[in-house]
């Protein structure tokens, strides 16, 4: 479904008044696929090219060299109208719930937004928008109720399963999901990750899901890539990952892993 | 359903309000600003009706009267002419609110395209803007002005033209700024990952989220387009007599100080309480509007 | 003899639009020299306003203390003044915080703030500096810059006589961490509290910086409060942990007899949260419901709405029983079980 195929992504020089900072390569031939229905994490630190990589997929951002395909499509060679269709079809969750919504608009506004948009494709009159909304809050958890309420009624995890309703607004196949869970508390972050895995069966969606924790990525994901400076160090089935790491990396990532267990 | 989901965007309005008026009343200066902006307004829009000597209004003289103290006839005394003080700071009023409220809404409007625009667009379109509005920002605004009323010749609207084309470069200052922040939003990225257009994206996401900055400098800025448009007035360029303005009668009394100071001190302090009372309102303002801070 | 910190029955309430919020009420804990204190729970649950309060670092008002007590080596800190609570500050007490960016200043040399804090540390304990009191300016500042770099080398800082006179952009997010831990030992206080210090780190840097902590304790003889929302981290580094919710600590003791019996119906809902090695796809048990109003907090047990085990006898405040030596849980249901 997803195919990244030797994208590298470097940073030019740039010349300032006090001499010229070196190019950064932000990502260096990254390859990796993603076939539909499974999920895929990526994990990485900060400053790994995770967020890079993103960008790239969202077309936020245009790979140096390389190219990515979506469906067997060459991200690079959309046009402008195919390039909004494929929005529709590629969502993402952010990390930060508190920060990804906009302040001003009410949780139906939000909700609604992406089907305003793509309403050429989806067909929604207003007030099936305003159904279809309702709809997707009780799919993620939340209900009618909360239609007219602002973010900042909501709590982290309320908030973030709005982003959700958001992404799934379009009718995605594939959802970039960035860290979606590392700014909640762990009980809301189970009842998220419950209800990723849940919407995963109940709509045949594709995840990229992109973490620094490990205990998340094992327990939703079917394969792992680990990214270290811009390269991929590492992939394979999650199990085999987490039970025999083969890279010198993904031995010291794991092995630094927080797990909870009694000490010695 | 529909109706349902209707009630509940009422009440949340309703407890938004809430919300915000008891933010506004933890602080008893904005209180009491928003009291003296009340009656600034109070008299904006009745202070010709209520004036005691409406004939003094429209230009009425009462040469046996002149200059006599405070007094219960005159709570304010009366002029040179034998008007009643307190008639002419009433009447006054419109005047001074309307010309700053004119000069505010123009420089913002022009101000908010602006700056938005360059903030939004970046390159050569936010060089070329923001160079042309630090231009204008070197003009002094009284100077400009002047220079306007020279050529266009005085009154009222041209008046008003010449403070707001010195005006409007603070708010694309203020507004580019804020958008440029906005930009980085996360909710402006999730906005174009969801296929926006970059309209819509300007429109609909950055440009409501900095309303509160603006409107506050607004509340601010009242107070100093008052004074500028009455400063005008002082200096003979603004608006003419008998219309009553403040900044004309202010420079009419300042030849019979101190021995008749009536005559200059009401229309001072009609002045100073508009100008404080907006002041203070925008610093109550800025404390209510910041989303950000909600508790 | 008075235990290092001993917290009693402290209750704390922040006003606010909706009224007065009892956001701490009844927190009871004693940690000695030697013990390193996880205190854990998840947002809001009032861990970092203990630590806070501990330090007197809460505004008051909004906040006001209703009721209890902070004793620090016997001495209750809630009743000191401004002037005296300061010279506690960075002496008695030392801080870490979440954001090792935000909290040093960045238009400052390290060493510039390190010699502050020394200096200031000194004015009331000279022995800090190895100086006698009547010791001159200029041997003070040259003695408080040995010390940064003696502790900047002391928190695994590489070269750190050169690296001392560097700004903090220079260094990486876990050195300035190490910087933070570096400024606030220089005080060589008996007390640590830091505020969830590794959050903003990467994993293979905050096992790194969780090892150094350990090794401070022994080195330094303190006593450290760690306040954080990972039960991992607690794992990894603690000898004792007390779990909050909504403002109470439902269960304390020594982290092996916790971890291994969990008692406390929220502490074993918080457990079976986390995403661990043997839990299938599908089966982690988030916890239903949503943390209590703390305007209007259910009366006696806080968790009792969202609890599996609610009996009608828990809408008493919940009496604390010891489980085992040392581990305390407060939920009566548990302990008529554990007795039955």
């Amino acid at each position: 479904m997803l195919e990244i195929e030797n994208v590298s992504r470097t940073f030019p020089a740039r010349r300032g008044l006090f001499g010229s900072t070196g190019g950064v390569r932000a990502l260096n031939q990254v390859n990796l696929s993603v076939s539909k229905g499974e999920s895929l994490g990526l994990v990485g630190e900060s400053g790994s090219g995770k967020t890079t990589l993103t960008r790239q997929i969202l077309r936020l951002d245009t790979p140096t060299s390389g190219r990515i395909l979506f469906e067997g499509q060459d991200m690079a060679k959309l046009g402008p109208a195919a390039l909004r269709a494929l929005r529709a079809r590629v969502q993402i969750v952010f990390q930060d719930p508190y920060a990804s919504l906009n302040p001003r608009m009410s949780v139906h506004d939000i909700v609604t937004e992406p089907m305003l948009i793509h309403r050429g494709k989806l067909g929604l009159d207003r007030r099936q928008r305003t159904d279809r909304a309702a709809e997707l809050l009780e799919l993620v958890g939340l209900g009618p109720q909360h239609l007219y309420r602002h973010p900042h009624e909501f709590s982290g995890g309320q908030r973030q399963r709005i982003c959700i309703a958001r992404a799934l607004a379009p009718g995605p196949s594939l959802l970039l999901l960035d860290e979606p869970t590392s700014a909640l508390d762990v009980s809301v972050q189970a009842q998220v990750l419950n209800l990723l895995i849940d919407l995963q069966e109940r709509l045949g969606l594709t995840y990229f899901f992109i973490s620094h924790d490990l205990g998340v990525i094992r327990y939703i994901c079917d394969r792992v890539a680990i990214i270290f400076q811009g390269e991929i160090k590492e992939e394979g089935r999650t199990q085999q990952i987490f039970d025999a790491p083969k890279s010198e990396y993904a031995r010291s990532l794991l092995a630094a892993m927080p797990e909870v267990r009694v000490p010695d | 359903m529909i109706e349902r989901h209707l009630s509940n965007k009422r009440s949340a309005r309703a407890e938004a309000l809430r919300r915000a008026f008891y933010r506004f009343r933890q602080s008893r200066l904005s209180l009491i600003g928003a009291a003296m902006v009340a009656t600034v307004v109070f008299f904006t829009l009745f202070g010709a009706v209520l004036a005691p000597f409406p004939e003094h209004v429209d230009g009425g003289v009462d040469t046996s009267n002149r200059f006599s103290a405070p007094s219960l006839a005159h709570p304010f005394g009366t002029n040179e002419l034998g008007q009643d003080v307190l008639s002419l700071v009433m009447a006054g009023t419109p005047v001074s609110v309307s010309a700053g409220f004119a000069v505010v809404f123009i420089g913002s409007v022009l101000g908010v395209i602006v700056g938005a625009l360059a903030g939004f667009n970046g390159g050569w379109i936010d060089d070329v803007l923001m160079r042309f509005s630090d231009l204008m920002l070197t003009l002094p605004s009284l100077i400009l002005a002047m220079a306007v009323a020279a050529a266009l010749g005085p009154g009222f609207g041209n008046m008003i033209i010449a403070i707001a084309l010195a005006w409007w470069p603070g708010y694309a200052r203020l507004v580019r700024g804020e958008v440029l922040q906005a930009r980085e939003e996360v909710y402006v990225a999730a906005a174009r990952a969801i296929g926006a257009s970059p309209f819509r994206v300007l429109f609909r996401h950055i440009l409501p989220n900095i309303v509160s900055p603006v409107i506050v400098k607004m509340s601010l800025d009242m107070g100093f387009a008052i004074l500028t448009v009455a400063a005008l007035g002082f200096i003979g360029i603004g608006v003419r007599p008998p219309t009553p303005e403040w900044g004309t009668q202010l420079s009419i009394a300042r030849s019979y100080m101190p021995d008749f100071w009536w005559t200059a001190v009401f229309p001072g302090l009609a002045m100073f309480m508009a100008v404080f009372g907006f002041n203070l309102l925008g610093d109550g303002l800025r404390d209510v509007l910041d989303p950000r801070a909600r508790r | 003899m008075a235990s290092l910190l001993e917290i009693r029955d402290l209750h704390l309430s922040m006003h606010s639009f909706e009224g007065a919020a009892k956001v701490l009420s009844g927190v009871t804990l004693s940690v000695e020299k030697g013990q390193i204190w996880g205190l854990v729970g998840e947002t809001g649950c009032g861990k970092s306003l203990t630590g806070l309060s501990v330090s007197r670092l809460v505004r008051t008002p909004p906040a006001e203390y209703t009721r209890g007590k902070i004793l620090l080596n016997g001495t209750d800190v809630l009743t000191l003044d401004e002037p005296r609570m300061r010279a506690l500050r960075g002496r008695r007490i030392g801080m870490i915080f979440q954001d090792p960016t935000t909290n040093l200043n960045p238009s400052f040399r390290i060493s510039t703030q390190l010699i502050d804090v020394a200096l200031a540390a000194a004015r009331h304990d000279s022995k800090i500096l190895g100086l006698p009191a009547t010791a001159g300016r200029w041997a003070r500042r040259q003695a408080a810059r040995r010390l940064a770099i003696d502790m900047l080398t002391e928190v695994g800082i590489p070269d750190a006589a050169t690296r001392v006179d560097d700004y903090p952009h220079q260094f990486s997010g876990g050195m300035r961490q190490r910087v933070l831990i570096a400024m606030a030992l220089v005080g060589q206080p008996d007390l640590l509290i830091a505020d969830e210090p590794t959050t903003a780190l990467d994993v293979s840097v905050q096992a790194q910086i969780l090892d150094l902590l350990k090794q401070m304790v022994t080195v330094h003889d303190m006593g450290v409060v760690l306040i954080t929302h990972n039960l991992g981290v607690v794992a990894q580094t603690c000898t004792h942990v007390a779990v909050m919710y909504a403002g109470a600590i439902v269960e304390k003791g020594p982290i092996r007899a916790v971890l291994t019996d969990p008692a406390h119906p929220y502490t074993k809902a918080l457990m079976q949260a986390i995403p661990r090695r043997d839990v299938a796809r599908g089966a982690l048990q988030g916890l239903p419901g949503a943390v209590p109003n703390l305007v209007q907090p259910p009366a006696g047990c806080r968790f009792a709405p969202r609890c599996i085990l609610a009996q009608p006898s828990c809408s008493k405040v919940p009496a604390e029983h010891e489980r085992a030596a040392g581990h305390l849980v407060a939920c009566p249901v548990v302990q008529a079980a554990h007795h039955a």
